[in-house]
């Protein structure tokens, strides 16, 4: 539990209280019952601005961007234009031609994999990742590793699943030529000790990408405080819609980086004999990029940045702190993921239930939670189980909320355990 | 012994008792929490159908021409969904199996919860268990 955050209690909670009336899906009753929404890791819900910003856009200045003369196509550029800035403030980077937009956080790496990696890893270079990642950040870099010849090697995590730095330590060798890793882990909701690990990779020329999903709603994100090379995230996990995500990377390693796809956008001029590149960002978001859907994660940066950032992360450790008290009374309840600097997630496995068992009854109260391997089949295979439930808190939930999951699981076990 | 549709019938009258997806849960649990578990040396890798979130084996055999099936599954509910259509499949001829067209799993409001999302291998195990009776029907046409 994060302890550093001195806002009093009651503050936090109220504040957050009133921040739910921006959300209006938590007005729905699936089965006829009140929605508690607790797969937030999997995707945020929408304040009702982003789902207007994208009505707005189709109805009143759908168009295509950057080549058209007339008022709408200036209208939607304009709007498109300005989020590249706001992308650029809300992480902090230093220019906003570092700012690549892509269909989200796998698209992400999945560039930097496919044009550095391919331009600077060869046989018998070894990559990095932690045994926490999302398959997202490890699959783009086996199949590089598999195409190059190179080695794909894993930091260890402790029982708690906490990374383990001497083991990353002891990966660090001359062969080493690239870190992927992973700052808030969406099955165990561990917060990695990133800035340590890149000053670390640093001390050898070592280039570091932080796959940043789960960390971009919950905290403040400083990419040249990290100085990280590249950071993904996806828009849909911090209030956004789905389909648009960002990478940033360091214009120095963009600027000496092939092109991803090739398409209209991304090139400079194109005859039969020779075709060159438009310049960063561009140069890497081949054809019509995701118009509606950039400008509304405008719109849900423009929302983050009208709340109180320190009261919403204060408020989601006690409902952290609340769930966890909880769930550690029930008997037959085991916590997957017990790091002391956690997010927002409990991940839990019950002695003698299964877990999409478990999940089903609980969506039949109305609680969504999300059951299985959640993308991340190693984290599983290092605890020896099958799969959690997971529950995962935004600021838009409540304690009794979290009342009525451990109820929920309560009940759960009187019906699905057989002693 | 009755037909396909019969069987299907009388699950879809039995699912009229219930207005709430949360009374059907709770039933599909009890059939599940009821089926006989299967004979261990049937639990192999090569009568496995691998679901995102849950395992099924599935054994067939063959009797007096008709196809009868007994599985087991990590999952409760994935049971009972087994024991549904075990109800409806098991000692059926191949050809009826093969033509089944399941629309109970439908009318009892059952697809809407599971057939959408990869977590349950209810769409596997229906394929696995006609591809079971296909294979005994070829084997039997060959026979003769």
């Amino acid at each position: 539990m994060n302890t550093e955050v001195p806002i009093p209690a009651i503050q936090s909670q109220q504040y957050c209280a009133g921040l739910r009336a921006d959300f209006p899906i938590l007005n729905e009753k699936p089965y006829g019952k009140p929605l508690i929404y607790f797969d937030n890791a999997a995707t945020s819900q929408k304040p009702a601005i982003v789902i207007e910003a994208l009505q707005e856009y189709y109805a009143t200045y759908n168009a295509n961007i950057h080549r058209g003369v007339h008022f709408l196509s200036q209208k939607a550029s304009q709007a498109f234009d300005d989020v590249r800035v706001k992308v650029q403030e809300f992480i902090h980077a230093s220019s906003e031609r570092e700012i690549i937009f892509t269909r989200g956080t796998t698209e992400s790496v999945n560039l930097v994999a496919a044009t550095y990696g391919r331009k600077n890893i060869g046989a018998g270079d070894e990559i990095i990742v932690s045994a926490m990642e999302h398959h997202s950040n490890i699959v783009p870099w086996q199949l590089l590793c598999e195409e190059k010849g190179a080695k794909l090697r894993v930091i260890e995590m402790n029982d708690a699943g906490e990374l383990i730095i001497d083991s990353f330590k002891s990966l660090l060798n001359e062969k080493t030529k690239f870190v992927a890793i992973v700052h808030t882990s969406n099955s165990l909701g561990t917060i990695n000790p990133v800035k340590e690990i890149i000053a670390l990779a640093h001390e050898r020329n070592i280039p570091v990408l932080v796959d940043g999903a789960q960390a971009v709603a919950h905290s403040k994100i400083d990419v040249q405080d990290l100085d990280c090379d590249f950071f993904a995230f996806s828009g849909h996990k911090m209030f956004g819609p789905t389909g648009v995500g960002v990478l940033y990377g360091k214009l120095n390693l963009l600027e000496n980086m092939p092109p991803y796809q090739g398409g209209g956008e991304m090139i400079h001029s194109v005859s039969f004999e020779k075709t060159t590149f438009n310049e960063v960002p561009f140069k890497f978001e081949a054809g019509t990029p995701n118009i509606a859907d950039v400008i509304a994660l405008g719109t849900a940066i423009d929302y983050m940045n009208g709340i109180d950032l320190n009261s919403v992360a204060a408020f989601e450790q006690e409902l952290l702190a609340h769930a966890t008290e909880g769930l550690k009374k029930i008997p037959h309840v085991k916590l997957i993921g017990t790091a002391s600097k956690k997010s927002s997630v409990v991940s839990f496995v019950i002695e003698g239930v299964n877990a999409l068992d478990a999940g089903m009854y609980l969506d039949t109260l109305g609680i969504a939670v999300r059951t299985g391997l959640h993308c991340t089949e190693p984290v599983m295979q290092r605890f020896g189980i099958p799969g959690t439930i997971r529950a995962s808190f935004m600021f838009y939930n409540t304690f009794t909320e979290i009342d009525q999951l451990l109820d929920g699981v309560k009940k759960a076990i009187q019906l699905l355990r057989r002693d | 012994m009755k037909s396909v549709a019969e069987h299907e019938a009388e699950i879809i009258e039995n699912f009229e008792l219930f207005d709430e997806w949360t009374d059907k849960y709770q039933y599909i649990i009890e059939l599940g929490q009821k089926l006989p578990p299967l004979d261990e040396q049937f639990k192999t890798d090569d009568r496995k159908i691998k679901g995102c979130q849950s395992s099924v084996w599935l054994n067939a055999y063959e009797k007096d021409g008709n196809v009868f099936f007994e599985a087991d599954s990590d999952s409760t509910f994935v049971k009972g969904e087994i024991a549904l259509l075990i109800q409806v499949l098991s000692g059926q001829s191949p050809d009826a199996i093969v033509n089944a067209q399941l629309g109970f799993i439908d009318a009892i409001g059952l697809r809407q919860h599971v057939a959408v999302t990869r977590a349950n291998g209810l769409a596997a195990m229906i394929k696995q268990m006609k591809l079971y009776a296909l294979g005994i029907s070829s084997t039997t046409k060959q026979q003769q």
